[in-house]
């Protein structure tokens, strides 16, 4: 078993143990499923917009290269500065030098997953740039150090009582467990950093093909202060949030609040495309576009699991997923978690490194059924444990599995085992809980029928031949 | 949709390897029931284990290998009615794609057509609701994930428990979360699988039923181990089992 695979159980066993977090999550979900069965009402029909979603995603993931080219051309054609990136270091070395050039002293980000992938706050500490994150949820990991524990929701796990310590410890702020006034406390802060900062860093939800225009859904208001006030601005965005044409918006707009936070629509929509042009009173002087690739390319070559690339990271196959309920968003040590996570990172870090997050699953389905664009995320699981298997098969793994096949393609062998293990369960007792019972990873927890005295096969002979 | 299959159906049981050996009763219930409602049933001695559990562990050449077992099993079946949701997925939905461009594949789709999990079978083939059970009780029905939502079967059972006799159904919270069962994934992940069944657990409870009825033995495997632990004394069964009761 290798690291990664070590550091899921251990913190998944715990987390699935760990009643109150449990409960937290579940509590914090509960209003979640309220708001967007609601707000899914009042689509003409969820399922046709569905549909519709997934066809548009279908379209421009599959024209990708023409709609990367129209996106870059477009923002180019006002000044926009933009960079290719084909992998991490490609993204965080070109931020990094663009801070450098500008001599920047201090740097307000908005939310970005994309950022996160690349541990680009990691890589700007390092060179001695100041960073602070201007979403809350995201402060607040911030100031705990820690990653974002949900893709949509990084502080869910969080009490109130706990970010009043944090803010408490962090900020010498007054405790508090009211939300309004801890809100309050970070915006005090924010606001002098908004001033201050002379970089900021966004992130996008879409990217507008047709208009060359990136789109920022928030509720805090945080993104557009972040992408207005600064001298100069990166935005870095991965090559699969194209979208052809500005009127695709009215659709996936409202689809990514519902489907991600249970909401109608989110507080604040903009749409960015360039620098302060002449004649306009505010914006950066400088407006750099990062499209990263970091293995895309490779998932788009893969014709059965392309439309993984579908994602809109609502997170909403986050909430439905009741491994993710039970173990929590930092088991899975992933950018991405739950089961997009479980589908992308094993192409995007590595299929052997991380194929025991595709076998973490029920194949339960209900991420399948959730997802607003429709990206088959629980057959994708099948397939990545496929192909974990084909490439690098565990010896032991492999006889198992071969035995198994051998004795269930002949009937008279697959009878005389049961008869064995049916003789042998009495004795079960003698072993139960030892290292030698074969049971025990089950029976720790649960009990084990019985074997059958009579298998349904010779019930049914003794009632055919009285 | 009205009945595919008017007067008397020649059937043929897929009894999964685990309704074989450790519920052998449910298998019987299904006789019971179809025999009653006037059909024909026979079983196919040759037949084994659907394959799903080299499929899910990513074995597809040993999953196909026990698959192709199955397919000649049941190669002269008029119909094929199977005893669990999941394996019966496992055929409708799974063969298809296992055997896709393989020399089998048309054989594969044959049988994928003609197999039906017992509920579908009553409601949506034979077009029977009411196949005259009595059971005394109050129930909850467990939705299995496969049957739910790989096969579309939310309406089905809940059809044909509507109907019986003496029986108070009640729905509880979460009848469409996981179990935690999922084959290999309940020992491979125990904890996890546990987790997930204790959720399940509680939400039959909050119910106050005494009975927690499912199409697929293996989630009410799961459950029944953690009730069992829990020493509660709520009981799971098949839904053919309470369907065979007169």
């Amino acid at each position: 078993m290798n690291v990664h695979a070590r550091e899921f159980n251990e913190s998944a066993r715990r987390c699935a143990a760990d009643l109150t977090h449990r409960g937290l999550i579940q509590k914090a979900l509960a209003g979640y499923y309220t708001k967007r069965d609601e707000n899914q009402g009042r689509f003409q029909s969820w399922s046709g917009a569905r549909d519709a979603a997934a066809e548009i995603k279908w379209e421009a993931i599959n024209h990708l290269d023409r709609y990367l080219e129209e996106f870059v051309s477009r923002l180019e054609a006002r000044g926009t500065r933009v960079f290719w990136a084909p992998d991490a270091k490609a993204a965080r070395d070109y931020i990094v030098s663009v801070a450098r050039r500008h001599k920047i002293r201090s740097i307000v980000k908005s939310k970005s997953m994309t950022a996160e992938e690349i541990d680009l706050n990691g890589a700007l500490e390092k060179e001695g740039f100041e960073v602070v994150e201007s979403d809350l949820g995201e402060y607040i990991m911030q100031l705990r150090r820690e990653p974002p524990y949900h893709l949509v929701f990084p502080a869910m796990h969080l009490t109130r009582q706990q970010i009043s310590d944090l803010f408490y410890e962090h900020l010498g702020s007054e405790p508090t467990d009211n939300p309004e006034d801890l809100t309050a406390i970070a915006r005090r802060v924010m606001r002098r950093k908004y001033c201050e900062a002379d970089m900021g860093i966004s992130g996008a939800n879409f990217a507008i093909a047709e208009t060359g225009m990136i789109s920022i859904t928030e509720n805090e208001g945080n993104a557009r202060l972040t992408t207005s006030l600064p001298k100069v601005h990166v935005a870095i965005v991965g090559i699969e949030k194209v979208l052809p044409r500005l009127s695709d918006l009215a659709l996936f707009l409202p689809m990514l609040a519902t489907a991600g936070a249970g909401q109608a629509l989110t507080c604040y929509n903009t749409l960015y495309g360039g620098p302060r042009q002449p004649g306009e009173p505010d914006g950066p002087e400088e407006f750099h576009v990062v499209l990263l690739d970091n293995r895309r390319t490779e998932l788009l070559a893969d014709a059965e699991q392309r439309d993984a690339l579908h994602c809109i990271r609502c997170g909403a196959c986050l909430n439905v997923c009741p491994i993710f309920k039970n173990i929590g968003g930092h088991s899975y040590g992933t950018t991405y978690q739950g089961p997009i996570g479980s589908v992308i990172t094993p192409h995007l870090r590595g299929l052997q490194d991380w194929k025991h997050l595709p076998q973490a699953s029920s194949l339960c389905g209900a991420c399948t059924e959730t997802c607003p664009v429709k990206i088959n995320l629980h057959h994708h699981l099948l397939h990545n444990r496929r192909n974990a298997a084909r490439a690098a098969t565990s010896p032991l793994e492999k006889i198992l599995w071969a035995g198994f096949a051998l004795m269930m393609r002949r009937p008279g062998l697959y009878h005389w085992a049961a008869r064995l293990a049916r003789a042998l369960q009495p004795l079960h007792g003698l072993v139960q809980g030892t290292l030698l019972d074969p049971l025990r990873a089950w029976a720790k927890t649960r009990s084990f029928p019985r074997v059958a005295q009579k298998s349904f096969r010779e019930l049914w002979r003794e009632r055919k031949t009285p | 949709m009205g009945p595919m299959f008017p007067g008397k159906v020649k059937i043929s049981l897929f009894i999964p390897c685990f309704v074989d050996q450790l519920y052998p009763q449910v298998g019987m219930s299904i006789v019971k029931v179809l025999e009653r409602l006037g059909h024909t049933v026979e079983y196919p001695e040759g037949q084994t284990c659907c394959g799903q559990p080299p499929f899910n562990a990513g074995y597809w050449g040993e999953a196909r290998a026990v698959a192709e077992r199955q397919i000649a099993a049941f190669r002269d079946a008029e119909t094929v009615v199977i005893a669990s949701g999941s394996c019966g997925a496992m055929v409708k939905v799974f063969y298809p794609e296992l055997f896709h461009n393989h020399p089998r594949e048309k054989e594969a789709r044959a049988l994928a057509a003609k197999t039906f999990e017992f509920s579908d079978f009553l409601v949506n083939k034979l077009g029977v609701l009411d196949v005259g059970a009595r059971f005394p009780g109050r129930a909850t029905f467990h939705d299995g994930c496969h049957g739910l939502r790989e096969l579309g079967l939310k309406k089905p059972p809940r059809q044909l428990l509507g109907q019986v006799r003496d029986l108070t159904l009640l729905e509880m919270g979460e009848a469409e979360t996981c179990c935690g069962f999922g084959g290999t994934f309940a020992v491979k992940f125990p904890m996890i699988s546990t987790a997930m069944g204790e959720v399940k657990c509680a939400s039959i409870a909050d119910t106050g039923a005494d009975y927690v009825i499912s199409n697929d033995s293996s989630c009410l495997m799961q459950i029944q181990g953690l009730l069992d632990r829990q020493a509660k004394s709520i009981k799971t069964l098949h839904l053919a089992e309470v369907l065979a009761r007169t």
